[in-house]
Parts: C-alpha cells; sequence; structure tokens
C-alpha cells in the first residue's frame, strides 16, 4: 500500500497536467489518487515554501470523488478532468476562503466563482487550495502577503517572484501539476521565470475579470501557469470565454490555442529589443536569452535586434495608471459589508479609516496614497493624464514593431531570483525589476515566459516572447517550438519533495543541495547597477 | 529631490485615502511619495502634445441590454460575510444624530 503510494507520488510530481490527464482519462490513475498525491507532496513542501494560503483536503477529495463519477459515465472527457490545480488568492472561490493574502479580507468567503475558476471547474478541475500572493498582487517578491512569504523551491533562500509567487513555486515544487495567477504588470512571467516554469499572461479581454479582485482593472489578466507549452495553451483554450459579467471581455473565435502547438518556426520573424539587453541586465542572464535566441534561430527563424524605444518610460507611466486603479478599486473595502472591522472605532469614518489602516499592508497603502494623489484635482492633469499619453505612445511603439516582426523576445526580468529580504527596502528599486514586464500589460499584449537557463548560483532563468494583441498562437508555436530545440527542463525541487512525500526521506531539505553558499553577492550588485542605469535616464 | 510633499498635502491625501496614519507614518509616507514623484517626473521629458490619453487598448463601447432581473432575492447570501448585522441589513456606527 504504501510502496503504491510513493511510486504514484513520485509519477504524479513530475507530470504535467495534459500527462496526468491523459492517464486519468486511461484509467491508469484514479482523480482521488491524484488529490492524495498532491496533498501528499503539499504536506511534504509546505513547511519550507508556504505557497499556500489555504489548502482544502476535504473539500478536493470529495470533488474527486464527483469528477470520477463524471469521467466514468463519460460526461467529462476533457483533457484537464480529474487535474488537480491550485487558485491564485485573488480569485474568488465560492465558500472558500480567498483573502489575496491581506488582512482586510482574513476572513472571506465568496458567495459566487471567478468565471475563470468556473471555466476550469466545468472542465473537471479539482482546486486543491488557494495559493500564496503578493497582498492585493502589489509586489514582485511574494514578500508583502500577510499570511508570511513564500520561498522559491530551487533555493529557499531566494524569493520566488510575485505577485504570483505562490502559484509559480507550488508548480516548481511539484505540489500542483499547474495554476491559474494574474499578471498586472509581469505577475505571471516574472514569477515564472524565478521559478524555472512556464506562464503565459493572455491578451487583455480574453479571460473574464470576473471575480477576480481588481488590483489595475485595464492591465489585470488571469493566465495560466503550468510545466511546459503545451498545458499553458490547453488551460488558456480552458478559461478564455467571452463573458458579459466583464465589460471589457472580448469575443473571441480563435481560443483553439493548442491548434499552434507546431514545432515549425521557419520564416518566423522575431524582433529583441536592444534596450532589453542594455545595462541593467544581468550577463548571465543575458547569455541564457540570447542562447534561446539561437535556438529559435537555428530552426529558421530570423531573429535580429531592433530599437524599440520609450522602454524606461513604462515604470513611471504604470505606477501612476496601476496605482490610480488601486486607489478607486480598493475604497470597497471599508470594514461594512465583508472582511476585517476594527475593534476600536468613534463613528462611521473612524471605522473606514482604522479598519482599513489596520488591515492594509505598507506597500498597500503606499500605492492607494500616490493613486488617490495623481487622481485628486490640480494633479489629475499632470500625472494621470500624462501617464494614459505616454501609454498611448508606448502603444504605438509596439504597433511599429509588431508591423516588423511575429514575436519579441526578451528576458522577463533583469536579474534572477533575489534573497529574501532584498527588495522590499527600496520600492523604486523593486519597480525598476518590473521593466522587461510592465509594457506587456500597458499595450494589453500577450506574453508568455518559458524556462530557458541557469545561472552560476542555480537558479533558473526565462525567456519572455511577446505577441501582438490576439497573436497568442505565434508567441504559443514560437514557444513550443524553443522548447522542443532546447530539450527536457527538470525540476528538481518537485522530485526532492516528492521523495520526502513518499516517506523516502524524513524531511524536505530547506536548501537544494549546492547551491547555497558562496557567490552570493552577485544579486544585491546587480540590482545595484540596474538602478543606477536607470536613474542616469531618468534622474532620480 | 525636487517633489516636497507639505503637511497638508498629505493630510488631504490621508482624508481621499481613508487612511489614517500615526506621526511616524505621515513622514515616511511623505518621503516615499516625494521619492516616487521625482521619479515619475521623467514622463515630462516626454512630448506627448497632440496624444491622446488612452484609457482602453480597444475601442470600447457602451454595450446597452434590456434592464431585466436575471437574480432572485440573494439578501442572506450577501450578508453572509457582514462584519455586523441586524435584522437582515449591515450594521454600522450610527451616522445621524
Amino acid at each position: 500500500m504504501r510502496e503504491g503510494k510513493e511510486r504514484m507520488i513520485m509519477q504524479t510530481a513530475s507530470m504535467t497536467a495534459l500527462e496526468l490527464g491523459r492517464k486519468i482519462r486511461q484509467r491508469e490513475i484514479s482523480a482521488a489518487e491524484a488529490v492524495e498525491a498532491s496533498l501528499a507532496q503539499i504536506e511534504a513542501a509546505e513547511p519550507s515554501l508556504n505557497c499556500f494560503v489555504t489548502v482544502d483536503g476535504e473539500g478536493a477529495r470529495a470533488k474527486a470523488e464527483k469528477i470520477q463519477k463524471a469521467i466514468d459515465d463519460g460526461t467529462l472527457t476533457g483533457p484537464l478532468a480529474g487535474v488537480p490545480v491550485g487558485i491564485k488568492d485573488n480569485m474568488c472561490t465560492e465558500g472558500l476562503l480567498t483573502t489575496c493574502s491581506s488582512k482586510i479580507l482574513y476572513n472571506f468567503k465568496p458567495t459566487y466563482t471567478a468565471e475563470a475558476v468556473l471555466n476550469l471547474e466545468r472542465a473537471g478541475a479539482i482546486i486543491v487550495g488557494k495559493t500564496n500572493m503578493d497582498e492585493f498582487a502589489m509586489g514582485s517578491t511574494t514578500e508583502t502577503s500577510a499570511f508570511g512569504v513564500t520561498r522559491n523551491p530551487w533555493n529557499t533562500e531566494h524569493v520566488p517572484g510575485g505577485s504570483s509567487g505562490g502559484s509559480c513555486a507550488a508548480v516548481a515544487a511539484g505540489e500542483v501539476p499547474y495554476a491559474l495567477g494574474s499578471d498586472t504588470g509581469g505577475s505571471i512571467r516574472q514569477p515564472s521565470s524565478f521559478c524555472g516554469v512556464t506562464g503565459l499572461k493572455p491578451t487583455y479581454g480574453t479571460v473574464s475579470r470576473y471575480g477576480l479582485i481588481a488590483y489595475g482593472s485595464s492591465l489585470d489578466q488571469i493566465g495560466p501557469i503550468a510545466k511546459d507549452v503545451s498545458d499553458c495553451a490547453a488551460i488558456l483554450e480552458t478559461i478564455a470565454s467571452y463573458d458579459r459579467k466583464d465589460s471589457t471581455s472580448v469575443k473571441r473565435t480563435d481560443c483553439d490555442f493548442t491548434s499552434a502547438l507546431v514545432d515549425d518556426v521557419k520564416g518566423l520573424k522575431i524582433g529583441i529589443p536592444s534596450d532589453y539587453l542594455a545595462a541593467g541586465l544581468d550577463e548571465e542572464v543575458k547569455t541564457a536569452i540570447l542562447k534561446a535566441a539561437d535556438v529559435l534561430k537555428s530552426k529558421g527563424a530570423q531573429v535580429e535586434e531592433f530599437d524599440l524605444s520609450l522602454v524606461e518610460y513604462a515604470i513611471p507611466a504604470y505606477y501612476v495608471i496601476a496605482s490610480a486603479e488601486a486607489s478607486s478599486n480598493l475604497s470597497r473595502f471599508d470594514g461594512v459589508k465583508y472582511g476585517y472591522r476594527a475593534e476600536q472605532y468613534e463613528g462611521l469614518h473612524s471605522m473606514y479609516k482604522r479598519s482599513r489602516s489596520e488591515g492594509f499592508g505598507e506597500e498597500v497603502k503606499r500605492r492607494i496614497m500616490l493613486g488617490s494623489f495623481v487622481l485628486s484635482s490640480g494633479y489629475y492633469d499632470a500625472y494621470y493624464l500624462k501617464a494614459l499619453r505616454t501609454k498611448a505612445l508606448i502603444k504605438q511603439a509596439f504597433d511599429r514593431a509588431f508591423e516588423k516582426y511575429d514575436v519579441i523576445l526578451g528576458p522577463a526580468a533583469p536579474t534572477t531570483a533575489p534573497k529574501l529580504g532584498e527588495s522590499l527596502a527600496d520600492p523604486i528599486k523593486m519597480y525598476l525589476g518590473d521593466i522587461y514586464t510592465i509594457s506587456v500589460n500597458l499595450a494589453g499584449l500577450p506574453g508568455m515566459t518559458v524556462p530557458c537557463g541557469m545561472d552560476s548560483k542555480g537558479l533558473p532563468v526565462g525567456v519572455q516572447l511577446i505577441g501582438d494583441c490576439f497573436q497568442e498562437k505565434k508567441i504559443i508555436r514560437a514557444a513550443y517550438a524553443y522548447e522542443q530545440g532546447r530539450g527536457p527542463w527538470e525540476l528538481p525541487a518537485a522530485m526532492r519533495f516528492a521523495r520526502a512525500a513518499g516517506g523516502g526521506e524524513k524531511d524536505g531539505p530547506k536548501t537544494s543541495a549546492g547551491q547555497t553558499g558562496g557567490n552570493e553577492t552577485n544579486c544585491a550588485g546587480k540590482a545595484d547597477e540596474h538602478v543606477s542605469a536607470a536613474a542616469g535616464k531618468g534622474g532620480i | 529631490m525636487a517633489n516636497i510633499i507639505s503637511d497638508e498635502t498629505m493630510e488631504y491625501v490621508g482624508i481621499l485615502a481613508k487612511l489614517e496614519l500615526s506621526d511616524e507614518q505621515k513622514e515616511q509616507a511623505k518621503k516615499d511619495m516625494a521619492r516616487m514623484l521625482d521619479y515619475i517626473d521623467m514622463l515630462n521629458e516626454l512630448d506627448t502634445s497632440g496624444v491622446e490619453p488612452m484609457s482602453h487598448v480597444f475601442p470600447v463601447n457602451n454595450v446597452f441590454r434590456e434592464d431585466e432581473v436575471t437574480n432572485g432575492d440573494e439578501r442572506e447570501t450577501i450578508l453572509k460575510n457582514a462584519p455586523a448585522k441586524k435584522d437582515g441589513s449591515f450594521m454600522v456606527p450610527k451616522t445621524v444624530e
């Protein structure tokens, strides 16, 4: 019995969602066994990683029984039926705690489920838990969570990135075969790069935002995080839908994303923005990115550098727009209808203010205040409208680029994952780390990160592929072809925790062997360089 | 540092943001915001005259529909997460004397 379970955990921890789904359809593994394996892996990994805010073992087990019946009677035939999934804790799940990793929602059990999650459930997905994140998705490290930091499975002294750090780390650790994340300024693509997993942010409007707790509504998109490109395509195909309940939902008829899983990039035109390779980019990251470009070139793609322009202006424009929208969106948290209410107050306004001041963390308050300021009369034109005009220019720059190129290739972040505690002390420095991802959100484009190498510290690097609006298929094709050329990508943490979960090791090791110590100054040094490079242009 | 946030501005932002800060937090917030605005001022290098502010990436038009009720009485559901409730309503501190 025990040996069987051990084998099962070892098997499932390394499987992609589609592989697991296939085994479930072929009755080699039951939905219940898949859930048990996931829960065992979670139990082994969570003490060292903290990827989840909530694990719902009971709910998942009950659901597995129902799903298995539906598979057995032929009602559920899809590729994700019976496969466990982790959902970022900013997507509403009926009856299941949804906190946005904030004290202000510490007890919030939604009375409805987000449309994207419903789409997954209709396809037979089994939610095993809600993943940790930066509070209200504001952050790049998953350190601003009110429920503790999440650690990077490749080396637990490092952050997993953010804000979808819990989702990415959970996939990298084999706790779930796939997860949903959300991306407002890079929150799927950057942590995917830091955790060595594959993540996709769709074109704005492709996946319904109904039930996604809003941060920057004009930028937010839900997307898949998984072990490979095929999974991402299949998951996106499942969650994409037109939804009347989301006023910016787009009616698309081209959501057969798996049809783009073709190993052929002959003649595909790929541009690398020269600015993306300029000062501030870690040399090891640059080497890995250019090697990925070479793989695509060797398969027949035309790759060249070009001048995208305006790259550094995306960050200030983004922080004005995102903070403005956040200040408006987060005004709903007032301690009246749900969530945290302060215990001591004098009158209604004092109750609002105290509930919010005690309920929100520092980074969230910082952005609410900045947002309130840039929207206030007297500053609205100078800051908010100026940022929207900059956004228009950035969109035009991408439009020009996509007249010449099918896909834009670059890094997802200037460095590999920084150490815990290195980022939060200096917010602007942290914001600068978003330089390669943020403009994609401003322009509404689809973007994807695929693992492409390692640095000398043993931390993964991801290559980012960006497409024009509605051109997911082009980046999926390029990503798939690259993946075939790159070869298999191992997730050592997943196997390590599986051995621990199966009883082979008593405890999940705190850090992966041979990856700690030495070479520790590298990261901080590079980050400093990056700030001074940007300061030269922008004048901090 | 070009931008200096005055106490009055900070007070006003606190009112707009519905946040209550200690004196120490206010000082920190003033510094943080000034530094962020200095950084954001980089946008002034760009000539945006004649550029329309872009709020949506795609052309978005208002979509009309018939005003028909599609949901039922959800009072119980809606009150489920209320921090305080009374007689089927949310309970808040007294607002009128």
